[in-house]
Parts: C-alpha cells; sequence; structure tokens
C-alpha cells in the first residue's frame, strides 16, 4: 500500500437541503443517460428508412403503439430539457447568472421551459396529423 | 504551485505539457461544450427534419433523408451527439466507478458503444443519400 495522502474531503451530498438547481444537476445527467440510451432509436429510424418498406413499416408500428408513444414523448422532453439546461451550464461557463435569483430564474426556466416546449411540440405533431 | 519545494525534478513546463493526471489536459472539456454549442445551432433544423417525415412512409422518408441538405444535417448532429454523448459518459463513468479495471471496462465499451452508434447512422445516411 503506497502512503494514503491526506486530501481535503468535500462534505456529502446529503449534508446540504435539497435546492432546485442541486435537483435538477441531477435530472442534467439523468435524461444525458437517456439520450444515450435514446440514440439507439435515432440509429434505428436511420437503419429502417436506409433498409426498406418493411423495416420502416415495424419502426413506424412500435412508433405508433402506446408504449412507443410514450417513449417518444419521454425522449423528447429529456431532449429538450438538456438543451435548456445545458444553454443554462454554457451561460454559467462564461460566468454570467450566478446571482442567486439569476441562478434559480435559470433553473426554474429550463424545467418550466422544456415542459412547455415538449406540449407545444406534440400539439403541433397532432395537429399536422402525424400522431394517426 | 511554484511554492512548494517537494523534491522533484519536474519543471513547471514540463507538467504543463504533461497535461496532467489524464495526459489530455482540458481537451474533453473543451469539446464537450464545442459539440454541446453545435447541437443548440442543429437542434431548430433537426426538429423540423423528423416533422416532415411524419406521417410518410419509407418511400418519401428515403427520399427526404437522402436530399443533400437534409442528410449533411442530420450528419452533423449524428456527429455532434455521438462524440457529446461519449465524453458526457465518460465523465460520469470516472465519478462514480472507482474499480480500476471495471473503470477501464466500462469507458472502453462506451467508446465501442459511441462509435458504432455513429458509425450505423452515418453509413445509413450514406446509403439513402446514394439511393441504392
Amino acid at each position: 500500500m503506497p502512503a494514503r495522502i491526506d486530501r481535503p474531503l468535500s462534505p456529502h451530498l446529503q449534508t446540504y437541503r435539497m435546492t432546485l438547481t442541486m435537483a435538477l444537476s441531477v435530472v442534467h445527467r439523468a435524461t444525458g443517460l437517456a439520450l444515450y440510451a435514446g440514440t439507439l432509436l435515432l440509429v434505428w429510424w436511420l437503419i429502417a428508412a436506409a433498409s426498406g418498406p418493411a423495416a420502416y413499416a415495424q419502426l413506424q408500428a412500435f412508433a405508433g403503439s402506446w408504449i412507443g408513444r410514450l417513449i417518444l414523448f419521454g425522449y423528447t422532453w429529456a431532449l429538450l430539457f438538456h438543451l435548456l439546461s445545458g444553454i443554462r451550464y454554457l451561460i454559467w461557463d462564461l460566468t454570467y447568472g450566478f446571482e442567486a435569483r439569476e441562478r434559480e430564474w435559470l433553473t426554474r426556466a429550463a424545467l418550466i421551459g422544456s415542459i412547455v416546449l415538449t406540449i407545444l411540440l406534440w400539439v403541433l405533431v397532432y395537429a399536422m396529423g402525424g400522431g394517426r | 504551485m511554484n511554492t512548494d519545494t517537494r523534491s522533484t525534478m519536474r519543471t513547471p513546463l514540463s507538467r504543463v505539457r504533461r497535461l496532467g493526471t489524464a495526459k489530455s489536459g482540458t481537451g474533453d472539456f473543451w469539446r464537450q461544450r464545442l459539440t454541446a454549442v453545435a447541437m443548440v445551432l442543429l437542434i431548430v433544423p433537426m426538429i423540423a427534419i423528423v416533422m416532415m417525415l411524419l406521417g410518410r412512409n419509407q418511400a418519401g422518408a428515403a427520399q427526404i433523408l437522402g436530399s443533400p441538405l437534409i442528410a449533411i444535417v442530420t450528419l452533423l448532429f449524428v456527429i455532434a451527439s455521438c462524440w457529446h454523448m461519449k465524453i458526457g459518459v465518460q465523465v460520469v463513468i470516472e465519478d462514480y466507478v472507482h474499480t480500476e479495471n471495471l473503470k477501464l471496462a466500462l469507458i472502453m465499451a462506451n467508446t465501442f458503444f459511441s462509435i458504432a452508434v455513429a458509425l450505423a447512422a452515418i453509413y445509413a445516411i450514406f446509403k439513402l443519400s446514394s439511393g441504392v
């Protein structure tokens, strides 16, 4: 065993009172992982289109089923939340928006914005007849 | 850090050149933000492409996906997203997996998965574009 260096430790997560910014930091990571798995859908879709009518019909049957729609709805929200939340991190990377009210506002905007955009997008899809 | 008097022969310049313990410096940090900004730009055209395909059969979908501008936007999005997710999941693995061999295996599996997803999607887009 090499001698261990006494490095400073930061307290564990449960020491802190849960805040919205903390919770959504976890959600950002979770949606990232969900989107990672979701790329399989993107690939399936592209390969099915490249393969032929039978393969594409299979994909459409899945996408049109209730479980398929549920997954796609969740995928839409995960994508939009990760996007808006990610823009928030890019703003923070530029060292803007660190005041208490600013960071709360940004975090709320990412959450509410992603929910509103997801619903709007799906209303649009159904209005265009894509939800048939 | 220049003030420390520990017995090291290494100069500050050589430390910088060796780019820290990960040996890759801030390369991944920068590329994760680069691909993030790329996707912020690409997400609106990408959503438009998906909307255009709704309710179409394979022939219609293949024709749209194979047209040059749409194929190029889809390619850019696939490359940016696969690169971004490879870095993101590697960070998650490095954060939570502390068994060295398991960590290496997972980082490899993550790299394989990301490259496979990217290549499968790129192959499908090229096939759709060549109309074979």
